[in-house]
């Protein structure tokens, strides 16, 4: 699977849940800890992101940002991965 | 927000535009106005027509629109969104012109406007968010109100003999000849936020043409006025809107043109 | 007639249709009305006019339609107007307030018309309240003017203009159903003589680099709602200041001082040279700006003349600025006639020597 990560604003977030509903990986849930706004923030649980968007699509607040590895970084780690 | 450098490989491949402001939005958790705001400044960013954009905000809950859409604005009194359009486009008839409106905006005090605005074919894009009631003045009874639908001004549920019917005023506004592009939208999911963006992309350069005005509602929640949570309120919408108001163009071009 | 551009033009027109031509001579960019009586010809005018000399014309769905129109193009820094008389102006006064607020120049024309109601197409003096006294919600004025003749009609119009963008406001002229309709000679200022001004505020599009700009009247902070309404009203003590505009006519001597505007004005000229001719020391008071109102020159006036006299074609309306501005000095008197009934010179000199006789009886 291709790699990606999402950076939450922590302080933004107003725990509304809807990207974790959205996220097919299940890459998602809430803090135990509250943010400034006194909302439950949202962040990464699962290290099996794909960078897919959804969770970003979704989002009322524009409070993610979404990284995916690039397609030839990808391409290259599968290949070497063959070689071992 | 200052974002992490890009490492091993990786790139953004989803941030915020650069047309939404900083501002926090003050919007109640997962109301689908953040979204549908995210989602017109992608596309002005996209096209690069921040610089000859002018948008009107309503009153509503998005009255404040202004705040986070970082492009021209204007103000509009309740209802009146189109005429002011109006009047910014006709003496600026090169820019891309928006109005933002809810349901009670757009479909109960401004119905004239709406109408006439589209009947003339004033060539702007007119974004409806159809929330099914008046959700700034604390969850009263929209003309897009369901029958049955329970609201702080029909407590016993909406009924057709004394509030009439839901009003399916963008169903309405197809059968004017100055419409050139109808469709209805939603944000409730992924794929639904893809399509929505594909249809203002579209109505932004249907501005272009200069054949008519562009209009997208989008069946919207109001998690605050349903008393429901954000999750609940999305499931409520597409079991019970979204059938009296079905996702999809009602009007494209191509129908309008030849 | 044939016309030398660049220099003003003598033609016999009709008030609404003067008032007209000299909005395109001074440079109109956008007009949005709905037709109503005594005041479809600025309409009408325009509609034929304006295309052929490169501006907007457009009859909205209503003048609720047409002043929020107005609002938007005046918000994209056009030079834009529309007119409307009685029930129109009504509906209008939502729009007229957020303007105000917002500080968009326009400018607004009232053909009276005699109500309330949807009373009469007869001319009337009946919306000076509206008018002068912010006419919508919340503490604003527009500056008014009056005017009392054709020429006036065409003359204020750039003045209007020239106000409205001077002090970022709408301007409203206040005429009536008679000045719209009758004719008259008028002299035409040049097409161009009113230059523009830069509108650094108005919403164009955001230029790369700069900051954007916003048009609105809402503020819902209590504090900052309240720095609003204090710089609106600093700009109505300057506007009070600067902008006052009046005629006198034979009030040196005058022991009776007729005051009335726009067409009640031009009536109590006839009366004045009758009374004159019977030998009472009769003068005449005609305020142009309503609003600001020409307070002051009362209290001069109070100190020569006895009595005041105060002519309109309502139940008595800005009687009672005259009343305030006379602080009591001096009797004022007021004949008034209602729902589009206009006042004779006879009628007007018989007033005379009743307020008089009835003075001189009571001292
Ligand atoms: C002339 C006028 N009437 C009433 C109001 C009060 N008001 C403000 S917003 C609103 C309803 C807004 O509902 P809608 O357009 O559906 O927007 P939402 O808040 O649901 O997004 C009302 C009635 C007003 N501001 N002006
Ligand atoms: S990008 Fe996709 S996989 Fe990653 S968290 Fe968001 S929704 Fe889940
Ligand atoms: S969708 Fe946005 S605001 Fe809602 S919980 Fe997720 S990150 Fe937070
Ligand atoms: S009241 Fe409703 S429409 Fe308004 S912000 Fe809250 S959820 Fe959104
Ligand atoms: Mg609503």
């Amino acid at each position: 699977m291709i790699r990606g990560k999402v950076v939450i604003a922590q302080d933004i977030c107003k725990g509304c849940e809807l990207c974790i509903t959205s996220c097919p990986q299940e890459s998602l849930g809430l803090s135990d800890k509250i943010n400034i706004k006194g909302y439950r923030f949202v962040e990464l649980v699962k290290d099996n992101c794909t960078g897919c968007v959804n969770c970003a699509l979704v989002c009322p607040d524009a409070a993610i940002t979404v990284y995916r590895q690039r397609k030839e970084v990808f391409k290259a780690n599968q290949n070497m991965k063959k070689a071992v | 927000m200052k974002l992490p450098p890009i490492t091993n490989g990786f790139e953004i491949v989803y941030k915020k535009p650069d047309t939404l402001t900083d501002t926090p939005m003050h919007y109640c958790p997962g109301c689908g106005h953040g979204v549908v705001h995210r989602v017109l400044m992608e596309v002005v960013d996209e096209m690069k027509i921040q610089d000859k954009t002018i948008g009107v905000a309503p009153v509503g809950c998005s009255v404040f629109a202004y705040n986070y859409m970082n492009v021209d604005m204007q103000e509009a009194a309740h209802g009146r969104a189109t005429a002011v359009a109006t009047g910014i486009k006709r003496v600026l008839p090169d820019r891309f012109v928006f109005t933002y409106q809810g349901d009670g905006d757009l479909a109960a005090i401004g119905t004239g406007e709406t109408v006439h605005t589209v009947n003339r074919g004033e060539n702007i894009l007119i974004v409806f968010i159809n929330n099914g009631v008046y959700g700034m003045t604390g969850g009263q009874m929209a003309p897009t109100t369901l029958l049955g639908m329970k609201t702080t001004t029909s407590p016993y549920g909406r009924e057709a003999a004394s509030a009439g019917f839901p009003l399916k005023i963008t169903n309405l506004i197809t059968q004017l000849p100055g419409a050139l592009y109808v469709t209805r939208q939603a944000v409730h999911e992924p794929n639904a936020v893809r399509r929505l963006k594909k249809a203002v992309r579209l109505a932004f350069e249907y501005q272009l043409l200069k054949k008519g005005t562009c209009f997208i509602e989008v069946v919207s929640n109001c998690p605050s006025g349903w008393k429901m949570t954000p999750q609940e309120s999305n499931k409520w919408m597409e079991e019970n809107m979204f059938p009296m108001y079905p996702l999809g163009d009602l009007k494209v071009p191509s129908q309008t043109m030849n | 007639m044939e016309h030398t551009p660049g220099t003003s033009e003598i033609r016999l027109m009709k008030g609404n249709e003067a008032l007209a031509e000299a909005a395109i001579r001074a440079g109109l960019q956008a007009y949005f009305g709905y037709p109503i009586t005594p005041q479809s010809e600025v309409l009408e005018y325009l509609a034929v006019h304006m295309p052929k000399r490169g501006g907007v014309v457009l009859q909205a769905e209503s003048e609720l339609a047409a002043i929020n129109m107005v609002f938007g193009a005046a918000g994209a820094g056009a030079r834009v107007m529309t007119s409307s008389s009685g029930p129109g102006i009504s509906l209008m006064q939502e729009g007229i307030s957020y303007m105000a607020s917002a500080e968009l120049p326009c400018l607004i024309v009232n053909v009276q018309r005699g109500g309330p109601g949807l009373g009469t197409i007869q001319p009337s003096q009946g919306d000076y309240f509206q008018a002068t006294k912010g006419g919508g919600h919340g503490d604003y004025h527009m500056i008014v003017l009056a005017p009392s003749s054709v020429q006036e009609m065409a003359d204020f119009v750039f003045e209007s203009f020239r106000l409205a963008d001077k002090y970022l406001t709408p301007v409203m002229i206040l005429s009536d159903g008679a000045l719209g309709q009758m004719m008259e000679k008028v002299a035409l200022p040049p097409e161009g003589s009113l230059p523009f001004i830069e509108k650094p505020w108005a919403t164009t599009g955001k230029k790369p680099g700069q900051k954007r700009r916003i048009i609105t009247s809402l503020f819902m902070q209590p504090e900052e709602m309240e720095e609003v309404n204090l710089r609106l009203q600093t700009k109505y003590r300057l506007i009070e200041k600067q902008e006052v505009r009046y005629e006198a006519l034979e009030t040196d001597d005058a022991e009776i001082v007729l005051v009335a505007f726009g067409l009640a004005a031009r009536i109590c000229e006839k009366a004045l040279t009758l009374a004159r001719e019977k030998g009472f020391k009769v003068g005449l008071l005609r305020p142009i700006s309503l609003y600001p109102f020409p307070s002051k020159v009362f209290a001069s006036l109070a100190t020569n003349a006895e009595m005041f006299l105060v002519v309109e074609m309502n139940a008595g309306q800005m009687v009672e600025d005259v009343k305030l501005a006379v602080e009591g000095k001096r009797p004022v008197h007021f004949k008034g006639r209602m729902g589009g009934m206009i006042p004779s010179p006879e009628e007007i000199l018989s007033e005379i020597e009743t307020v008089i006789e009835n003075e001189q009886v009571n001292t």
